[in-house]
């Protein structure tokens, strides 16, 4: 098998991610998560700069390199031009491909971020489709989402949308063959193995763990992994 | 404060942006949290500053979300923006004008790798080939729409039936302004001010009568961090992220915040209703909340729009405090009526003008 570094290599983000990296602890300094989690996104760079592929191994399915919040503030400050952010979007891509982030508790939600954000993309083409998301799943949008959900079509139509409509507009129905388009992009350029790879690990994991993975977001696995949290992840 | 030499620094980082004939791509987070914000944005752009603003049917989500949170391939992001670009060109349009903050981070993350590495882009160019027989060119100028509205705020200043100044004092009003970390974080000089000192908002603030507030926590995220908010468990480094703005802002006592990306606002005015919950801690003053603002909204508020036609009742946090201060009419009877709304008109829809 290839040396894990190698493989972090052909990521053109880790390549433009990742200079010599002189240990300041600046990225740590302005970081957001390394505020909340027990997180150090400097001890990350100096671990993959090792090239040691035991090490790497451990990152990759560790819960560390799952609690930044991609904000790139580190990147505006590295002295040295490197973007802690981006070797973690590489790492995070990696474990994916071999099935390592199966092996942490923040790993094993990327399959609620595939059955959810990656499910709307191929279905309607937005990041986000949210009629009938109600507070159930998210309580912290209070009552006013109660409001807008019960009320989803008179509100939309009030505030000009042309939802579900033919023709531009707010969350209108973008065409079959635009959206045949995408689904094709997904499939040449590897984000349906992606997705592929997501459910096929979990599903693994879901029967080890004896638990249920049916379809879509009503099931024992990903309520689980919705919402469980360990409480060590944090100072 | 030095503002002498903050101003001298600003002008350091003016960033081209174009004067007409855009080509605007929409954000999933705005239509779906602040889509009154979408149609005045049209509005003022078409009607007030007579632009040519064209909307293709068939562009879709730059996978942004999906991208930061990791399940979409940075291959895949890469060819779904080239798709973008191709339409754009198709429909005669070069000056690409995205409403969202993530796109227009990834538009830019995007063309700066193509430009240190044309391998990566020749690729791209195949995959989409492939996959949909689409070719592109580069956008000749790519402007996130508050940049626009920046260019255009002594138009729209000119226009205003409301200044941002407290009636009853007539001082302005303190003003929080929050640009959102990938408009300026990541490549500085793609950012009117660039990352330290960023202007856009800040800009229309000062141009429309209010005072910008500086406090400590004022480039720190919202807390969105992606995954850190989809997901339920995570959810406690999201709120986290906001408190320690509001308490950072809170000595200062700001009227209201403005937010450049179609996320933030959303937080911050969530954050705030749950905090509220947990802890009966309130931001504003006289207990209430803070209101928290898209520059739409705000642009539109200047002009005179209904406050209903532009969605503050989607909003959380109630928006009145800082209506009153301006001495804006508006009848509270009618903020949850769901009757046609009058910055709309059908032409948005069916005839891009």
């Amino acid at each position: 098998m290839e040396k894990l570094y190698d493989l972090l290599l052909k990521d053109i983000r880790f390549e433009e991610g990742l200079n010599a990296c002189m240990n300041c602890g600046v990225c740590t300094a302005i970081c957001p998560a390394a505020e909340f989690y027990n997180y150090d996104p400097r001890k990350i760079v100096d671990t993959v700069q090792t090239k040691n592929d035991d090490d790497i191994r451990d990152l990759l399915k560790s819960e560390t390199i799952w609690y930044c919040g991609e904000c790139m503030s580190c990147k505006t400050r590295c002295p040295r031009g490197n973007a802690p952010g981006l070797i973690i979007m590489a790492l995070r891509s990696l474990s994916q491909d071999l099935g390592f982030f199966v092996e942490s508790e923040k790993g094993r939600q990327q399959l609620v971020l595939k059955r959810t954000v990656g499910q709307w993309i191929l279905d309607h083409g937005y990041c986000l489709y949210l009629e009938g998301v109600g507070t159930a799943l998210h309580p912290e949008q209070g009552p006013v989402w109660d409001w807008i959900q019960e009320n989803w079509e008179a509100v939309f139509k009030k505030m000009g949308a042309n939802y579900k409509g033919d023709g531009p507009g707010i969350l209108r129905k973008i065409p079959e063959e635009a959206m045949d388009e995408i689904r094709e992009i997904f499939k040449v350029t590897g984000g349906m193995k992606r997705y592929e790879n997501i459910e096929e690990f979990s599903k693994k994991k879901a029967e080890e763990l004896n638990m249920i993975l049916d379809e879509g977001i009503d099931n024992e696995y990903f309520r689980h992994i919705y919402k469980t949290n360990n409480g060590c992840h944090t100072r | 404060m030095n503002i002498e030499g903050k101003k001298a620094i600003w002008k350091d980082y003016q960033k081209e942006i174009a004067d007409d004939k855009f080509y605007y791509v929409r954000s999933c987070v705005r239509q779906n949290f602040f889509p009154g914000s979408e149609t005045a944005f049209l509005k003022i752009m078409r009607e007030e500053l007579k632009k040519d603003v064209y909307e293709h049917p068939c562009h879709t989500t730059c996978t942004g979300i999906g991208y930061h949170s990791d399940i979409v391939p940075v291959e895949t992001t890469m060819t779904v923006v080239a798709r973008q670009f191709a339409i754009m060109n198709e429909a005669g349009y070069e000056n690409l004008m995205p409403s969202c903050i993530t796109s227009f981070g990834l538009y830019t993350e995007i063309l700066d790798t193509w430009h240190h590495f044309p391998e990566v882009e020749e690729k791209v160019r195949q995959q989409l080939k492939k996959a949909t027989g689409r070719e592109f060119r580069i956008p000749k100028n790519l402007a996130h729409a508050s940049d626009v509205i920046y260019k255009f705020r002594k138009e729209i200043a000119a226009k205003a039936k409301y200044k941002l100044i407290n009636k009853n004092t007539g001082e302005p009003l303190k003003v929080v302004d929050h640009i959102g970390c990938h408009y300026a974080k990541m490549f500085p000089s793609k950012g009117v001010g660039g990352a330290e000192y960023p202007y856009v908002l800040a800009g229309m603030i000062e141009e429309w009568g209010g005072q910008i507030i500086d406090y400590p926590e004022r480039r720190h995220c919202c807390g969105f961090g992606f995954r850190q908010y989809l997901v339920q468990a995570n959810r406690g480094f999201s709120v986290a992220c906001s408190k320690e703005k509001f308490e950072s802002m809170k000595p200062f006592k700001p009227d209201m915040i403005i937010t450049n990306c179609p996320g933030c606002p959303m937080f911050l005015d969530r954050w705030q209703y749950v905090i509220n919950e947990m802890e009966g801690k309130k931001y504003g003053q006289n207990e209430e909340g803070i209101p928290v603002f898209t520059y739409e909204e705000v642009a539109g508020l200047v002009l005179g729009y209904n406050p209903w036609d532009l969605g503050l009742q989607m909003h959380q946090t109630d928006c009145e405090p800082v209506l009153d201060k301006m001495g804006i009419e508006y009848s509270p009877e009618d903020k949850y009526k769901t009757e046609v709304n009058a910055l709309y008109s059908e032409s948005h829809n069916l005839i891009n003008v």
